[in-house]
């Protein structure tokens, strides 16, 4: 392979390793193309009242576990006086307070706050819940395998069983044997859970919540999971035994998959929880950032540095954008600029500084500059003292434009400290020297083409957008860089020499 | 219209800046060889070493120490030139063309004192002037008498004759005249008068001024046609020889006619600029293509190379 053929493989390689950590760091991690995407957080208070009775009291509240549709992203309780805990035994997730000695009403608060998340994914399930007895009246028993044989006769699974007693128990005019069930105390879900257990069918109960914003007091809607193995494969559905269909679990939250009470409490009595919750809109970036503390996603990223680093790589990130100007200013239209990497350095005190500000900064200090150094030059100075004192003079000048313009009330003038003083020291010596040598057109042309890259690479090194990319998709800096490489192998015309050899093109 | 379109640009065999970077500085110009080139002292000596012509070397002041001394070098002479070793451009040249009484005079006539001279020295040996800024040494070379033929050509200023060498082969020629405008220096984008040279005969074949043609010197209205190189045999002959000596394969050199010395070796330059296509009022690259169709093993002399470029690149032939 030849180097020319080399480079181009190179080139491409580089630019489709950093297309393809782009996107890919775009799907798996869902960092949103554009800034200012916002994603929904659920902020869910569950509120616990009960009464003590003058001893040791131990609650637990049953939380949230993995599921579909939601991620977790903070959890915290709010119990003066009592020992807190967060317990995962592997099965359920659990909030525990205890304290040795409590009396009266006594109220606890739990606070969660859930990512809509569409990336999240159920826990798999790895075993069947176990059948159980659920005992009701033995008058009942007939009616109940009444309900059941019908219901067998019209299914082929769990699944549609469960629909076909659904059918039964919600029938308009209802069945005899319905009629005769539903009358005892108990509720639908109850029922359908008896049924189903006495069918064969494994079960489970989820306490379900509604999520919409601002809603105070909810209850969990109870919910049966009716479980189906199929290949080896186990899965399952939620039913809500009051309608006929699966459950749509948009916008549901199931809180307790524990199968068992959602609230333990020992030494307590006239328990009661009650939920409240609100919708809040965050920036898509940052919501996945606390995800990520919980997940470790981004561990390999600038994002896992303190964010104190974070943002001095925010800015650092820009440079290959400014370099890329730089570069295509030069390569492609010809313009001149006074140091080659100077424009971008320039371009970054402008980000400090705004760039009216900047600009009016950097042309009052280079012309007053120039003008002192005119001074200087009589004086037959060493070249390395004649530059430190201009530095001194630049340091003197940008004291007293802050110190005037703060007196004179514009506060932006401050800002002028930003601008990298031993550079524009640089720059006030080489344009002296460029004028006494070449006069001022030369200097207007390299100052000129200095700030007007310079101004380019501001907009397009402070644009929100670009500064989202560059920071979210490290893989973009092989991009710049491939595009820098592939301008080091253009040999055409510049855009100026278009110009400059049109008399010759002209001829004859 | 502004512009004219590149693919005219390009059918005229004009070579664009990067073109020269990459496809002929970049690859013929061995890196190591640049401080040979960019250093007037070193050119200096291996110009000597290969019997080519040097303007005389006066002195050379190397450390701040020896500023002080630089009197004793140019008290007795008719003029001297002080330029860096390492400078660019024609950045940091000082002429002074008559000395009187210990009193120095510019080729426009202004007066330089000896202090200035001297703080000249000191921000050479400082890198003001050199590539990159490192320290530099300062050279001290006689002034060049110039040769009579330019008499009204070339105003306040020694007019020199460019001539860029490809592989050996003396490719396009031009002269450099200095105007009121480029203050006595022979750079073109200051102004300067350039004349396309025919590398045949050495005679002026076009002649251009901030780019635009022109017919007339500027400053003195003597017909730039009438212009041709005295002794053009001898200094094409030295300037093709610069391959040899220097090694590097696209080379632009700088050659001065002295009245009793003839030509000379001013300087050598390794990224010699483009404005000599818009004084010969043609394109480079067909002339650069064909030396490179014939490969690096054509074995030929300095004369023969000659030879082939004025059979090849004559203006009559175009």
């Amino acid at each position: 392979m030849n180097a020319r053929s080399f480079f181009f493989v190179l080139v491409a390689g580089l630019m489709s390793l950093g297309i393809f950590q782009t996107v890919q760091r775009h799907m798996a991690l869902d960092i949103p193309w554009m800034p200012g995407e916002t994603r929904i957080i659920w902020n869910i208070d569950a509120k616990i009242d009960f009464n003590a009775n003058e001893g040791p009291v131990l609650a637990s509240l049953t939380t949230p576990e993995r599921q579909a549709g939601f991620t977790k992203i903070s959890q915290n309780a709010a119990s003066p006086g009592y020992g807190l805990s967060f317990i995962d035994d592997g099965e359920t997730n659990k909030a525990e307070w205890t304290i040795r000695e409590a009396k009266g009403k006594q109220t606890l608060y739990y606070n969660i706050q859930v990512l809509e998340d569409p990336k999240s994914l159920d826990q798999g399930i790895l075993e069947m819940p176990e059948l159980f007895e659920k005992e009701y009246e033995a008058s009942n028993a007939s009616a109940g395998s009444a309900i059941i044989k019908a219901a067998l006769k019209t299914s082929a699974d769990s699944f549609s069983f469960t629909r076909e007693v659904l059918k039964q128990l919600n029938a308009e005019v209802a069945n005899q044997n319905v009629a005769l069930i539903l009358t005892n105390k108990v509720s639908k879900t109850d029922l359908l859970i008896a049924l189903l257990n006495e069918a064969k069918i494994p079960t489970k109960k989820v306490g379900a919540l509604v999520l919409e914003d601002g809603r105070r007091r909810q209850h969990l809607t109870p919910l049966v999971e009716v479980f189906q193995e199929k290949d080896g494969v186990i899965t399952s559905k939620l039913f809500d035994a009051n309608s006929l269909g699966t459950v749509n679990r948009d916008n549901l939250l199931l809180w307790d998959q524990s199968g068992k009470a959602l609230l333990e409490l020992t030494g307590g009595s006239d328990s009661k929880v009650s939920f409240s919750m609100i919708q809040q809109e965050q920036p898509a970036l940052s919501a996945l950032l606390q995800k990520s503390e919980n997940e470790h996603l981004f561990n390999f990223s600038i994002h896992s540095l303190p964010v104190e680093d974070q943002s001095l790589f925010k800015g650092i990130l820009m440079i290959p954008l400014g370099v890329l100007i730089v570069v295509m200013m030069r390569v492609l239209v010809g313009l001149k600029t006074s140091g080659t990497f100077m424009p971008v350095l320039i371009a970054m005190a402008f980000i400090q500084t705004s760039l009216v500000t900047g600009l009016v900064g950097f042309i009052l200090l280079v012309a007053v500059g120039l003008f002192i150094r005119s001074y200087l030059s009589h004086l037959n100075l060493l070249l390395v003292s004649r530059i430190s004192t201009v530095i001194i003079m630049v340091i003197l000048l940008i004291a007293l434009f802050g110190v005037l313009s703060y007196k004179l009330g514009l506060t932006e003038g401050l800002k002028i400290t930003f601008f990298p003083m031993i550079i524009l020291s640089w720059t006030i010596e080489r344009m002296s020297v460029l004028w006494e040598e070449e006069g001022a057109k030369e200097v207007m042309t390299q100052g000129g083409g200095s700030l007007l890259v310079a101004v380019l690479a501001y907009f397009v090194m402070s644009n929100d957008v670009t500064r989202h990319l560059m920071f979210n998709f490290i893989g973009l800096q092989f991009v710049v860089m491939s595009l820098v490489l592939l301008l080091g192998s253009y040999t055409g015309y510049r855009l100026l020499e278009l110009r400059r050899f049109k008399p010759l093109a002209d001829k004859e | 219209m502004f512009f004219s379109s590149p693919f005219k640009l390009k059918s005229k065999g004009i070579m664009g800046m990067n073109q020269r970077n990459s496809g002929y500085i970049g690859r013929y110009n061995p890196r190591k060889l640049y401080p040979l080139v960019d250093n007037k002292l070193k050119t200096k000596i291996i110009a000597r070493e290969a019997n080519v012509t040097t303007p005389a070397l006066l002195g050379v002041i190397s450390m701040q120490a020896e500023v002080e001394q630089v009197e004793t070098y140019i008290k007795d002479t008719p003029g001297f030139v002080i330029k860096p070793a390492k400078g660019s451009g024609g950045k940091g040249i000082l002429v002074i063309t008559k000395v009187e009484n210990g009193r120095y005079y510019k080729p426009n006539g202004d007066e330089e004192s000896l202090a200035e001279i001297k703080r000249h020295v000191t921000d050479i040996l400082a890198g003001l002037f050199s590539l990159g800024g490192s320290a530099d040494v300062a050279v001290v070379e006689g002034l060049i008498q110039f040769d009579d033929a330019f008499d009204g050509f070339s105003f306040e200023g020694v007019p020199d004759v460019r001539v860029i060498v490809f592989k050996g082969f003396p490719v396009m020629a031009m002269m450099r005249l200095s105007t009121a405008a480029s203050d006595g220096k022979a750079n073109l984008h200051q102004g300067a008068v350039g004349v396309g040279i025919d590398i045949t005969s050495g005679k002026a074949i076009n002649a251009v001024q901030f780019d635009k043609p022109v017919k007339f010197h500027p400053d003195t209205n003597k017909e730039l046609a009438l212009l041709e190189v005295p002794r053009w045999e001898r200094l094409i002959y030295l300037a093709s020889s610069c391959y040899e000596m220097s090694g590097m394969g696209y080379l632009g050199t700088d050659m001065v006619l002295d009245r009793d010395l003839g030509p000379m070796l001013l300087e050598l330059n390794a990224r010699p600029g483009l404005a000599i296509q818009i004084a010969n009022g043609q394109g480079i690259l067909p002339r650069l293509k064909l030396i490179e169709s014939l490969g690096n093993d054509h074995g030929m002399s300095v004369e023969e190379r000659i030879e082939f470029c004025k059979k090849h690149f004559s203006d009559q032939s175009n």
